[in-house]
């Protein structure tokens, strides 16, 4: 690939609403990611995703507006219940999106056999972590843009950059997933409910929070998977995020409560050959939205310009109010 | 109809080398499984250790009749990672493919896939399948309807179910075992060598709960199907696996092939492997649409 | 100019808080019953989007103000009352943050997530239930103030609004009472 320079790279934006896909829109996204009301995309929450008709309306908004709509199909197709899934693209393709956006490899091959003309993206769900997994979605279904794995430092994604053929997409804000993604079962563990299967992970079912002396003791299923002393920032309840204790040391034996801000490192990545950034957080509000796609074009706009990257003013809406840069810096491992 | 085969799966922890030897060697002599994976698949880093003994010990379960499988690595991303994997596809044992990346290098030619592939439903097997994988071991946290959609629907392939041992959760690019001893992963000193089957994480309540292997995440409970077990082979399934621990797994593979051959009920099998792993706590949640975490 | 520009570290001063105890709740009731119907008239949405057809009760504590709110959703029906303190068994979740915060997030000006994070807003009991809740508020794009101004005219326009609303004979009817109510 040719490397990439900041005037052509794309932000794509999370909405979890059809108000936050107009918010989006109006803060400046190039592409929104989107995904129906059900099992088949990634954030399955209560009171989030699109129905077939507000899909619809949120493309004609979009697109209206020159922005891309990318439609979330990333979940693992259930047994003997494809139909679901395969409806959701047919749908997706039937609305013109820009792309959908997909991890299984039965679902790929539906979607590159029926519809030859609409765009793939692989979801980062697939996992696909260097140059041979990612030929191998690109040659057998003709993925145009792979959304590479939170597991990656920055000179690796330059290495992985330089032996493909399509095009790269990295999350540079929000929520973290420490571990692999696509390849997790802590959630269904716990509750039996999995992302890969359900689209939710830790769902709010069966999270439960109560105090106890002084700490905000978190519940997952049958466990205590957090305590939080008073004054200290939450996080999700998450299991990846949750105070455990191990070899006698206690804590955060995966990950703090964190949510990745990769701000500063817009330019390493745009050398790195990357062409898309993206925004987690389609289980946010409409505020964070806001502010979160300001903050980024903002930063594109200065890095195309030449000037510094703004400073992120973005702690108070992260996770535990504090960011990291994950595994762009080796040290985090 | 051709019998239920037993898989024994790859050592996924850091054993010492002569255990580790000694252990394929005892496999080989007593043990009545059909399949044995070698290799790594958590750890790039352990390879070396049993690098030089590898050809030894395959050579010694084939002389007894097993059929050896090379088992690849679940999450590469290194060069030398991706070298090891081609070298693996190049060599004459049948591969077990733990990360789509190997999937070009194995088409045409029979191949098994590993639990750490996603193989979530009918389609996806399908289009492995045409690509040349006989044998497919499915995700642990598939519950027993997905199992039976998948086993029914594609004959000409074994379906491996994970049968036995904790149960891989997660893999991550971060060492665990590293971070919690202090070290970075890059001088890591090896501290997962002394968790033979895992680093327990309990709950601040202090409840067992998980298991740390280097980069991997674990159950703490032990997957036992040994009470589904006719039940599996009835929706299909023809091979179950057992994951190796540090209990007597030569006992484990004889209460299965026992249970499977009939010659002992399961009930009483189930209670017999207590007493082979008289502390492993023990679950069966994900096979029924639970808590994996749960013994249903 | 990329902050949140929603004050959420707004506390009611304790001044102003002591002053409000003596008040009577039951005009406040009648008005934030009244708004509530409209909002939901307004954005039916909402309620679909909650998707739950089970009877919900949420304890709403604006934790720096002398009362708090009860809010019921069963089908199309939202019931509301002010009370001084809850009887916790009879609710499925409760919302405890500043008024400003729960403000906020009603007028989409605040993110729950954020709140959450910073400890501003505490959340016990059907967690589902209130994130279903935050979720379809957030994407009902109330304006609250608005909402509140609108019903202000209409009680001066129509003082008959208001008037059956103090005879209690209005929509907080759907309401169950108390020996009717179940436990969650």
């Amino acid at each position: 690939m040719t490397p990439t320079t900041g005037k052509d790279m794309e932000l794509i934006c999370p909405a979890g609403t059809p108000p936050a896909l107009r918010v989006a829109v109006d803060a400046g996204a190039h592409a929104v990611y989107c995904g129906f009301q059900d099992e088949t995309n990634a954030r399955n929450f209560p009171g989030l995703n699109f129905s077939r008709s507000d899909m619809a309306a949120a493309v004609d908004y979009a697109h209206q507006h020159g922005t891309k709509v990318f439609i979330a199909i990333n979940t693992f197709p259930r047994a003997g219940a494809a139909t679901l899934w395969h409806r959701a693209v047919d749908d997706a393709a039937a609305l013109s999106v820009d792309a959908v956006i997909l991890a299984d490899i039965g679902l790929l091959a539906y979607a590159a056999g029926h519809y030859p003309d609409l765009r793939l993206h692989l979801s980062v769900q697939a996992a696909a972590a260097n140059p041979e997994a990612i030929r191998f979605y690109v040659d057998a279904f003709g993925v145009k843009r792979v959304v590479l794995p939170r597991v990656l430092s920055v000179a690796e994604i330059a290495d992985i950059n330089g032996a493909i053929s399509c095009e790269t997409e990295v999350f540079v804000f929000g929520g973290l997933c420490v571990m692999a993604e696509g390849r997790c079962s802590l959630s269904s563990y716990v509750t039996g409910q999995s992302p890969n299967m359900h689209g939710v992970c830790s769902p709010a079912s069966h999270v439960g929070y109560h105090e106890s002396k002084g700490d905000l003791v978190t519940r997952l299923g049958n466990f205590t998977i957090n305590r939080i002393p008073a004054g200290q920032p939450a996080a999700y309840p998450t299991l990846c995020k949750g105070a455990f204790r191990a070899n006698n040391v206690s804590g955060q034996i995966f990950e703090d409560a964190v949510s990745l801000d990769a701000s500063t490192l817009i330019p390493a990545l745009c050398r790195a050959g990357v062409k898309a950034l993206k925004i987690e957080g389609r289980q946010r509000s409409r505020a964070y939205t806001k502010a979160v796609v300001t903050q980024f074009r903002a930063a594109l706009h200065a890095m195309a310009s030449g000037a510094e990257i703004p400073h992120s003013v973005l702690a108070q809406v992260s996770e535990g109010q504090s960011a990291t840069c994950g595994a762009y810096l080796k040290t985090w491992r | 109809m051709q019998s239920t085969t037993l898989t024994l799966g790859p050592v996924l922890f850091n054993w010492p080398v002569d255990r580790w030897r000694d252990f394929y060697f005892r496999i080989a002599d007593e043990a009545p499984v059909d399949h044995v994976c070698v290799g790594e698949v958590v750890c790039s880093k352990r390879q070396v250790f049993f690098a030089d003994i590898l050809p030894n010990v395959i050579e010694r379960l084939e002389r007894a009749g097993k059929e050896v499988l090379l088992s690849s690595l679940a999450l590469p991303t290194l060069k030398r990672e991706a070298r090891h994997g081609a070298e693996l596809v190049n060599g004459r044992h049948m591969v077990e493919v733990n990360d789509v990346s190997l999937l070009p290098a194995v088409a045409g030619r029979p191949h098994a896939i590993g639990p750490f592939v996603n193989v979530y439903n009918e389609g996806t097997l399908g289009f492995l399948a045409s690509r040349g994988a006989r044998l497919v071991a499915l995700p642990p946290e598939l519950p027993r309807s997905s199992i039976e959609a998948i086993a029914t629907g594609t004959p000409d392939v074994t379906i491996e179910v994970w049968a036995f041992g904790r149960t891989p959760l997660a893999i991550s690019a971060r060492c665990y075992h590293a971070r919690v001893h202090g070290h970075s992963k890059d001088s890591c000193q090896f501290v997962c060598d002394q968790d033979a089957d895992g680093m327990a994480v309990e709950t601040l309540d202090n409840e067992p709960f998980l298991v740390v292997n280097g980069v991997q995440t674990l159950s703490y409970a032990f997957c036992n199907l040994l009470r589904e077990a006719n039940d599996l082979v009835d929706i299909g399934v023809s091979s179950l696996r057992l994951s190796p621990h540090m209990y007597d797994m030569v006992a484990i593979a004889h209460l299965f092939r026992d249970v499977l051959d009939g010659r002992r009920d399961a009930d009483e099998a189930f209670l017999r492997s207590r007493d082979v792993c008289p502390s492993a706590a023990y679950s069966n949640g994900f096979f029924h649409r639970s808590a994996g975490a749960l013994y249903i | 100019m990329f902050t949140l520009s929603f004050r959420h570290d707004f506390r009611v001063p304790d001044f102003v808080s002591s002053a409000l105890r003596p008040l009577p709740l039951l005009p406040l009731e009648i008005f934030l019953q009244q708004l509530a119907s409209s909002i939901v008239a307004r954005h039916p949405d909402i309620l679909e989007r909650i998707g739950r057809t089970d009877r919900l009760r949420f304890g709403i504590d604006p934790s720096d103000v002398p009362f708090a709110v009860e809010i019921e959703l069963h089908h199309s029906v939202v019931g509301l009352r002010v009370l001084r303190s809850f009887d916790e068994r009879l609710l499925h979740a409760r919302i405890t943050g500043t008024l400003a915060a729960l403000i906020g997030l009603v007028d989409g000006e605040a993110d729950g997530d954020a709140l959450f994070f910073s400890r501003e807003i505490v959340v016990t009991g059907d967690i589902a239930a209130v994130l279903a809740l935050r979720n379809a508020v957030d994407a009902a794009e109330i304006k609250l103030l608005s909402e509140a101004l609108a019903l202000v005219r209409l009680w001066i326009s129509q003082p008959g609004k208001l008037l059956r609303g103090l005879l209690a004979d209005e929509p907080r009817r759907g309401y169950a009472t108390d020996n009717e109510r179940t436990q969650p």
